[in-house]
């Protein structure tokens, strides 16, 4: 197959220690390699960026945002950044695209891939739907999928943890994965979406769950040891009780501290802390609510069992998306907005609020700040990943205006300048003077959310990796992103090339060409799990499908047809 | 004798995937656990007229209907559809999301508009979840928790003959174990139906007064009763009041509302304002509302349209890129504004269900139909294409009314081409001749 050798770039490949060295960068088959033939096609970077494909490993692309769509025709028509958002007609290439926040799927992959992003991770799907998200999988092109499977207020999990039967509970989570052909373990507030099911909440980790004899405590714990039994690549993912909740911060802490007892099974954090903006907040109210974000650093510095993301905001129309019942109804309380609503049986809650957030206003302006602060206060950039939670903080294509904020002090200052003066005291960011290089910004944005994910083809340019490769017209040693943030700006959301597994998918900030994506999925049922333990579960299950499932068991696992290009990740048994 | 078990019923939005049907020498001879509708369906092909081949009319609608072959057909429909100005895809509802997929990209390249029956069904109830959100469930939720099960403005007993045993008011579930016994039901609706007869309460309003009902019980739900007079909708206000109290007063209540709310004087306000008295009551108590789709996959047509074009009916691809303005850009919209010059439709029967100008405006452009079964489209259409049936001679994915995804499973052995496949070649067809070539 082709070869192709890209020379001149200044390449940032921090897991491979090259930190802006004019390396050449091989590719033979999909894969980076060590070196190719003579006759191989030279890709002149002339000097400029090159990087890993982007990986971002929490994001609402498939399964739920088809429900914000249909919600909110007015965001297909909205279009604040040319290029990446709004209506654009088919072309002979492209289908057509529509949507800022809620993009169809044709452009959630031109898009991605123009920023030059390679691989997406669904941050939550019920087994149940997971058929839904699996359609909507097969129909983004060009990008590498995986998702992450809600089992936080699962019926089966909440039993088999109140029965201490940690050999079902293991059983069945490798058998949700199976059935869902999800990757890793997601946990939205714990206990609150079986709460939420009665209209109810959970108020912290040690609250009682109505229907259970568990707490949110039991659950993270119970999911976080089978996760490490099983031997999961990805560690479990959490979005702790309490979002949005003025005087959060203590939950979050505990959650942070409860995990420190489970040990990692491999090289890796035990738990992933997802959209930490909106769990750092101090206060007893929205009048008093401030910034949290100096403790919550400060307990990351000095403890490695936990990684995060920042959740940051983007100021404009943001869709929210959550399995986080309860926060959405009171979102829609709160702003008399539009809301829908999901239970799902025995699974999970859901919701879907529009929202807007402005910087004349001062809650939205101290969230604002609050993500930044969290990313420039950590110092280990291995433990931060950048997202907007998209598109809960704000739409993904706006990575590049987050990313740049992180690598200038200057137009941080300059967006706080036209903040309300009842911020002031409630943020500390216009006291931090880091700016991001492009190492670390490297990590934030591929290496650490591949490591973090446990996607050893990801996030570096090794060889074995896969050619995924994002190169933007930025030349690292000439410019000085600090004051020419704007330029940089642009250049990030527009990549002169992005190469997906070793074809050229973007030049000069347009499509040319789309290939079909591969969907990670990680099977521990099959090796993981003893025969007499799958004829338990099994029994069990059929049991629970009879009386409380609407759908018969042989119906409910995810089809082999809904995954054409599976690569089906086998952990190792222990 | 060959027993297929868990087999999905696909006539109405619930969806039924409990099926067991007996197939014998590539027969169906028996269909086990089904109402009478999805018997019906399900051995459909032994039981009414097939359109048994391709047929077009060469010498205008006065003409009779001439067999040809799938070439033929495929390529008179392209020919049709290149050479419309103004060109409309309608339908789509009692078919697979594959086929939907690719009659959404057969509307993209021949500029079409698009839309499907929701247009004259529960289109209204996407405008409401667009004006006010659509707080739902799944079908195994409301069977496991709800203690209140409202039907407005539907009948189920004849629509959706299994949705009361298999999800609501005779469903046992987790928290409702007893069946009927711990669930109330209340029926809104003008008569007194055979659903209504079953009912705890019934709520006998005046037609067209839906939205004028809602108000009143927000009002009652938010501590304004004093403000309502004494007859409301033509129900007394002490039995709304009733209606109320039973609402404040059960945990899980499931409001299944259907045409009688949608298709009513009020139209999309009378959803959006349900969806408002869910909002209310879910202050103290919980409270969903789900449709009761009819086609089994019209639910499908929304999904799969929202994701690969951004809305979920009305579509309109003549610049390229969808514009969705339904009232303007709905099917019967611009049938009546004799806007169009083209029509395609499949799966689903326009002759049967449209008003009368819209029907004789039909007459008048050439027509398509794709479909398993002859019918009043048939009537009219220039071109006829047969096509497997779905769920029985060809698998796919369906949603059901509360859009949940089901795979339907293929039963028997069929010569008929799938729509998918049909649409296929209807592709390629119009790139060939707008010379784009085959992708």
């Amino acid at each position: 197959m082709a070869e192709m050798i890209i020379k001149n770039g200044v390449v940032y490949d921090p897991k491979n220690s090259v930190d802006g060295e004019k390396n050449e960068i091989c590719i033979k088959d999909g894969k980076i390699v060590d070196n190719v033939g003579a006759g191989a096609k030279v890709l002149d970077a002339e000097g400029c960026l090159v990087m890993p494909g982007g990986v971002d490993g929490h994001t609402h692309c498939a399964g739920k945002i088809n429900t914000a769509r249909i919600m909110s025709p007015h965001d297909m028509r909205y279009s604040p950044i040319p290029g990446l958002s709004g209506p654009e007609p088919r072309t002979k290439l492209l289908r057509p695209q529509v949507g800022y926040n809620t993009p169809n799927t044709h452009a959630i992959g031109y898009r991605y891939s123009k920023l030059g992003y390679t691989t997406i991770a669904e941050a939550a799907i019920t087994p149940m739907m997971a058929r839904h998200m699996h359609e909507e999988f097969e129909s983004i092109p060009i990008l590498d999928k995986l998702a992450l499977v809600l089992m936080g207020s699962n019926w089966q999990v909440m039993q088999y943890i109140q029965d201490g039967d940690s050999e079902m509970l293991k059983s069945y989570m490798a058998w949700a994965l199976l059935a869902s052909r999800g990757y890793g373990v997601k946990i939205v507030n714990p206990g609150g979406g079986s709460n939420w099911t009665w209209g109810k909440n959970v108020t912290g980790i040690d609250d009682k769950v109505i229907d259970f004899d568990v707490t949110p405590a039991d659950i993270l714990i119970g999911l976080a040891e089978a996760n490490e039994a099983l031997n999961l690549p990805h560690s479990i993912h959490v979005h702790c009780n309490n979002l949005g909740v003025p005087g959060n911060l203590p939950t979050t802490l505990d959650t942070m501290k409860l995990l420190e007892r489970v040990k990692a099974s491999q090289d890796r954090q035990v738990m992933h802390l997802t959209h930490m903006q909106f769990h750092s907040y101090t206060g007893t109210s929205w009048m008093d609510f401030a910034s949290g974000s100096d403790q919550i650093a400060d307990y990351i510095n000095k403890h490695d069992h936990l990684t995060f993301d920042m959740g940051q905001m983007i100021f404009g129309p943001a869709m929210t998306m959550t399995a986080d019942g309860p926060t959405e109804y009171r979102n829609a309380r709160m702003f008399d907005a539009k809301w829908s609503n999901y239970d799902q049986e025995l699974e999970d809650a859901g919701g879907i609020v529009p929202l807007a957030y402005t910087p004349q206003h001062f809650a939205h302006a101290t969230m604002w700040s609050i993500g930044l602060e969290l990313a420039l206060l950590v110092k280990d950039p291995w433990k931060v990943m950048f997202t907007t939670d998209n598109p809960n903080g704000g739409a993904f294509v706006n990575y590049p205006e987050g990313q740049v904020l992180l690598m200038s002090d200057k137009k941080r200052q300059e967006v706080i300048a036209g903040f309300p003066d009842m911020t002031m005291d409630r943020i500390s960011l216009p006291n931090i003077d880091r700016e991001l290089d492009w190492g670390e910004m490297t990590v934030m944005t591929r290496s650490m959310p591949a490591k973090m994910l446990g996607l050893e083809e990801k996030g570096h340019l090794g060889a074995g990796a896969d050619a995924d490769v994002a190169i933007y017209d930025v030349k690292p040693d000439k410019v000085d992103v600090s004051v020419e943030h704007e330029a940089v700006k642009k250049a990030l959301g527009f990549a002169k090339y992005t190469i997906k597994g070793g074809e050229i998918v973007v030049r000069d900030g347009d499509i040319t060409a789309l290939p079909k994506g591969k969907v990670y999925w990680v099977n521990a049922y099959e090796n993981g799990i003893v025969q007499t333990e799958k004829d338990r579960l099994i029994t069990d299950l059929e049991e629970r499908f009879k009386k409380y499932y609407s759908m018969q068991f042989s119906n409910y696992m995810v089809e082999d047809a809904y995954v054409p290009r599976p690569v089906e990740v086998r952990p190792e048994v222990a | 004798m060959p027993v297929i078990k868990d087999v999905v019923c696909t006539f109405c939005g619930c969806l039924c995937d409990d099926l067991e049907v007996t197939v014998e020498d590539n027969k169906i001879t028996k269909v086990g656990k089904a109402c009478k509708l999805g018997r019906a369906k399900t051995m459909g092909m032994f039981l009414h007229e097939r359109i048994e081949k391709p047929m077009i009319r060469k010498n205008g609608k006065d003409s009779e209907l001439e067999e040809c072959s799938y070439d033929e057909a495929i390529t008179k429909a392209a020919e049709i559809l290149v050479a419309a100005k103004r060109p409309i895809s309608y339908g789509w509802c009692s078919t697979s999301c594959e086929a939907i997929e690719k009659a959404v990209v057969l509307a993209e390249e021949t500029g079409s508009l698009f839309d499907s029956t929701a247009n004259v069904c529960h289109g209204p109830s996407a405008l409401a979840t667009q004006e006010k959100g659509a707080p739902s469930c799944s079908l195994g939720t409301a069977k496991n928790y709800a203690d209140l099960i409202i039907f407005w403005g539907c009948n189920p007993v004849h629509a959706h003959p299994r949705h009361q045993t298999r999800y609501s008011t005779m469903a046992k579930g987790a928290f409702t174990p007893n069946g009927k016994k711990d669930k109330k039901m209340i029926v809104v609706d003008p008569r007194n139906t055979d659903t209504a007869k079953k009912a705890d309460l019934l709520l006998q309003l005046n037609p067209g007064t839906d939205y004028v009902l809602v108000e009143a019980l927000r009002a009652i739900v938010n501590g304004h009763a004093d403000v309502l007079p004494d007859e409301i909708a033509g129900i007394p206000k002490a039995t709304v009041m009733e209606a109320a109290e039973m609402c404040k007063a059960a945990k899980f209540t499931v409001i299944y509302f259907g045409m009688g709310v949608t298709q009513t004087r009020g139209r999309y306000k009378s959803g959006d304002n349900v969806s408002s008295l869910v909002s209310d009551l879910s202050q103290t108590n919980k409270v969903v509302m789900i449709p009761m789709r009819g086609h089994y996959n019209v639910t499908g047509f929304g999904q799969v349209a929202a994701w690969e074009a951004g809305f979920p009916m009305a579509l309109d691809f003549s610049r390229g890129v969808a514009y969705y303005n339904p009232g303007e850009t709905g099917t019967n919209d611009v049938l009546m504004r004799r806007e169009v010059d083209a029509f395609i439709t499949g799966a689903a029967d326009p002759g049967a269900h449209f008003p009368q100008e819209s029907i004789k405006y039909l007459y008048k452009i050439p027509a398509i139909q794709v479909d398993g079964y002859a019918n009043p489209t048939t009537e009219f259409s220039d071109v006829v294409i047969p096509a497997a049936i779905a769920g029985v001679e060809c698998e796919g994915t369906a949603y059901r009314m509360d859009s949940q995804p089901i795979r339907m499973k293929k039963l028997i052995e069929t010569t008929f081409k799938s729509d998918e496949e049909i649409l296929t070649e209807i592709i390629a067809k119009v790139r060939e001749l707008k010379g784009e070539g085959g992708a």
